[in-house]
């Protein structure tokens, strides 16, 4: 009898936790090539699982594909009851499918590019770790347990992050990512506990059937509903950076290129976006803050495709990508698109993923240069990397067919005709998109074309481990987009698939737009990704010098640009600083040092001063002693005396 | 019959000598005897106070102290040997190991 997945689906989580364990714990005494193996084989295993569990959910009808296994009972206390429960639905299943396949492919390609890193082990126990904490957040059959996983990947991604830990900025990257998602983290368990007070529940199900029925409708006004849409929200910008918490992730590239790869563009930082479309029955109901949803998320898109423009290191342009693709979801999920949203995670796993370990080969061609205009000429020693990274810049650009067309696509046409979005949401994805191809096309020109200086030591493709995931995740980022097809050119069985997750949400009015307005807008999409082509290629290739003459032309806003509209500095001044000062001057030097501090040691030094005077009498003389009874017997028959008298 | 005052003042002058004795010397035994006519002293101005009131409490009390004082000078004494033994000298300003 074969395996049955229904049931034992829930394995899958335990594989990598295993590896992490035991890496982690023994790693220390094993040859690197058995760390490498272990953490391989069990990410791998992983996959194994959960793409055997998707060939049988695939069958079962559309309305029971949602299994839910409960494993223990975590918390009990009144009528509070928190279970260690997994649920299995078309949107977890989606997260899983990505979770375990990218992080495989990620785990392949490590065992190469961190091959000579000291602490081989502790990279993959962390991996392993990684893989863990994100499938928890992805299975999650309830708020707070989700809020475990939430947790769990924030931790690995500071452990990743600071992984150079010998190195200041990687350390001071680590700490900023970790304080900034405190901040969102802060929102999310509000939200929850809010949850909880009005709907004495906190597992995802009992909750949403609740807000069925009693939410009917829409809230017109602000209300309860609301405040936990927000809360979560704030959680989700944390996450997934979202402007004005994204400043974490462009500096959390200190870290290992793969791991930049599957934390910080395929998965964790998609996490916000899956919170948001698991709530679909909360957010669906409060139109406010779904239009706070998708402003927020166009204004990233735009803003963060500007600052990309201009970065000269090859990750942070990727960074700053992640971010404006992350903006991208959130203007889907913002309109009431949900599938469409999570459909974009999908495709941007793929191509994003690809896009970082293409750049991790070409990191480690050239021995850890990641200085754009440092490289040039690369297509010729590079071949796989270039065709591979050329296949992943073409589906993040919007080119069909490619997967990021499909995805980005449906996202601008939602943004366009749904009920809750509008032409001024839909023209700065447009926007968005124009800048997406023009830095992306002037990434790959800088880095592949051009003229390199390579001649002396000649970079060259490194071994199977790196390019097999670079092609796996180019075929996916070829084909991925063709399982949601936009309605003119045949079916979308990723959204058909995708429905039962979103059986709670509420329905703002169908919006039927006729095929040839959306092949205009898809017409449109692709002329603004031309455009951004056609610029890149006359500033880059036709006319190499151009670039640096416009930035000379227009100091001011090259210069706003490239330090990213300062906003670390806004930062800095208007939080950190503050909060610096509070902290020393105010908490520091006068409560602690002056305060606590003070009125300890002010106990200790009183009694000190006063035992010097008084160890005065104790000279160890006992006729001194004598004489002191008989001053007191004096005393006593003196106070008699008088007090008799 | 000699006054009681009288008694009493002789009791307080040899209350007064003995304490004064125990503070200026340095001997422990001239210390100790000093003591002891401060004890007698005391002892004096119970008897006289018996006497005087026609009452043995007084008596019986000049027994206890007695008592006590035989036995303190037995514990006293060996005391005293044991200190000469270990300092060698009976000078009670030697006897400063206890001080802070």
């Amino acid at each position: 009898m074969p395996y049955n997945f229904e049931n034992g689906f829930w394995v899958l989580i335990l594989f990598p936790l295993l590896g992490a364990a035991v890496n982690g714990l023994m790693g220390k005494r094993f040859p690197a090539g058995m760390v490498a193996l272990i953490a391989c084989f069990m990410s791998g295993l992983s996959f194994l699982v959960a793409f055997g569990t998707f060939l049988q959910f695939s069958n079962l009808p559309g309305e029971s594909r949602v299994l839910s296994k409960h494993l223990f009972t975590w918390i009990e206390s009144g009528n509070f009851v928190a279970s260690f429960g997994l649920l299995l639905d078309p949107l977890s299943m989606v997260m899983i499918l990505i979770i375990t396949g990218v992080g495989f492919l990620i785990h392949v390609y490590s065992t190469r590019y961190m091959r000579e890193h000291p602490g081989f082990y502790r990279y993959f126990a962390y991996l392993n770790l990684f893989i863990f904490m994100m499938s928890v957040l992805a299975l999650a059959d309830n708020y707070l347990m989700m809020f475990i996983g939430w947790e769990g990947v924030g931790l690995c991604s500071y452990l990743l992050i600071g992984y150079y830990f010998d190195r200041k900025s990687a350390g001071d990257a680590a700490k900023k990512a970790f304080i900034v998602n405190r901040v969102g983290d802060a929102g999310f368990i509000l939200g929850v506990l809010l949850i909880f007070r009005t709907f004495q529940s906190v597992e995802f199900i009992p909750v949403f059937e609740q807000v069925v029925r009693r939410f009917p409708e829409a809230e017109a006004s602000f209300g309860i509903l609301s405040a936990i849409a927000l809360l979560l929200f704030v959680g989700a910008i944390g996450k997934s950076a979202q402007i004005p918490l994204y400043v974490w992730l462009p500096d959390a590239m200190e870290g290992p290129t793969p791991v930049s790869a599957l934390i910080h563009a395929a998965t964790m930082v998609t996490a916000g976006v899956y919170l948001t479309a698991r709530s679909a029955a909360l957010y669906s109901r409060t139109p406010e803050v779904l239009a706070l949803v998708a402003s927020i998320g166009a204004i990233t898109a735009l803003f963060a495709a500007l600052i990309a423009t201009v970065q000269t290191d090859i990750k942070r342009v990727l960074a700053y990508s992640t971010v404006s693709q992350l903006g991208y979801m959130f203007i889907a999920v913002g309109v009431g698109a949900f599938g469409a949203g999570i459909f974009h995670l999908f495709t941007h796993a793929f191509f994003k993923a690809l896009l970082f370990l293409g750049a991790g080969s070409v990191i480690l061609a050239l021995h850890h240069e990641q200085n754009l205009f440092k490289m040039g000429g690369l297509r010729r020693y590079l071949p796989i990397t270039s065709l591979t990274m050329w296949i992943g810049t073409l589906a993040i650009s919007g080119i069909p067919p490619f997967a990021g067309f499909f995805s980005k696509d449906e996202i601008l046409a939602k943004a366009y005709e749904s009920p809750l979005g509008s032409p001024l949401l839909w023209a700065l994805g447009l926007v968005a998109a124009g800048l997406t191809a023009f830095y992306m096309f002037r990434l790959m020109f800088l880095t592949f074309h051009g003229r390199g200086h390579h001649e002396k030591h000649p970079p060259r493709e490194d071994s199977n481990s790196v390019s097999i995931p670079l092609l796996f995740l180019a075929l996916f980022s070829l084909i991925a987009g063709w399982i949601g097809l936009p309605p003119y050119l045949g079916i979308n069985r990723f959204e058909h698939f995708l429905e039962p997750s979103f059986r709670y949400q509420y329905q703002h009015g169908a919006s039927e737009t006729a095929h040839t307005s959306e092949l205009l807008l898809a017409s449109v999409t692709i002329l603004a990704a031309v455009l951004g082509i056609a610029v890149s290629y006359l500033l880059y290739v036709r006319k190499p010098g151009t670039s640096g003459k416009l930035a000379s032309r227009f100091p001011s806003v090259y210069r706003i640009l490239e330090r990213k509209f300062y906003v670390d500095e806004i930062y800095d001044f208007l939080v950190v600083h503050p909060l610096y000062r509070l902290a020393v001057r105010t908490l520091w030097r006068t409560i602690d040092v002056r305060l606590i501090d003070g009125t300890v040691n002010g106990t200790g030094s009183f009694f000190q001063a006063w035992g010097h005077l008084l160890k005065r009498i104790q000279a160890g003389y006992a006729r001194i002693y004598a004489s002191w009874v008989l001053w007191g017997a004096l005393l006593v028959i003196l106070y008699c005396y008088f007090s008799l008298a | 019959m000699v006054p009681i005052t009288h008694y009493l003042m002789l009791s307080a002058i040899l209350f007064a000598l003995g304490a004064l004795g125990v503070l200026i010397n340095r001997n422990i035994i001239s210390m100790f005897m000093c003591v002891e006519l401060m004890l007698n002293a005391v002892n004096l101005a119970f008897i006289a106070f018996s006497r005087f009131l026609n009452q043995v409490d007084g008596q019986i009390f000049v027994f206890f102290v007695m008592i006590v004082a035989a036995a303190e000078a037995a514990v006293g004494l060996a005391l005293i040997v044991l200190f000469f033994r270990d300092k060698s000298t009976l000078d009670v300003d030697q006897a400063n190991s206890l001080k802070w």
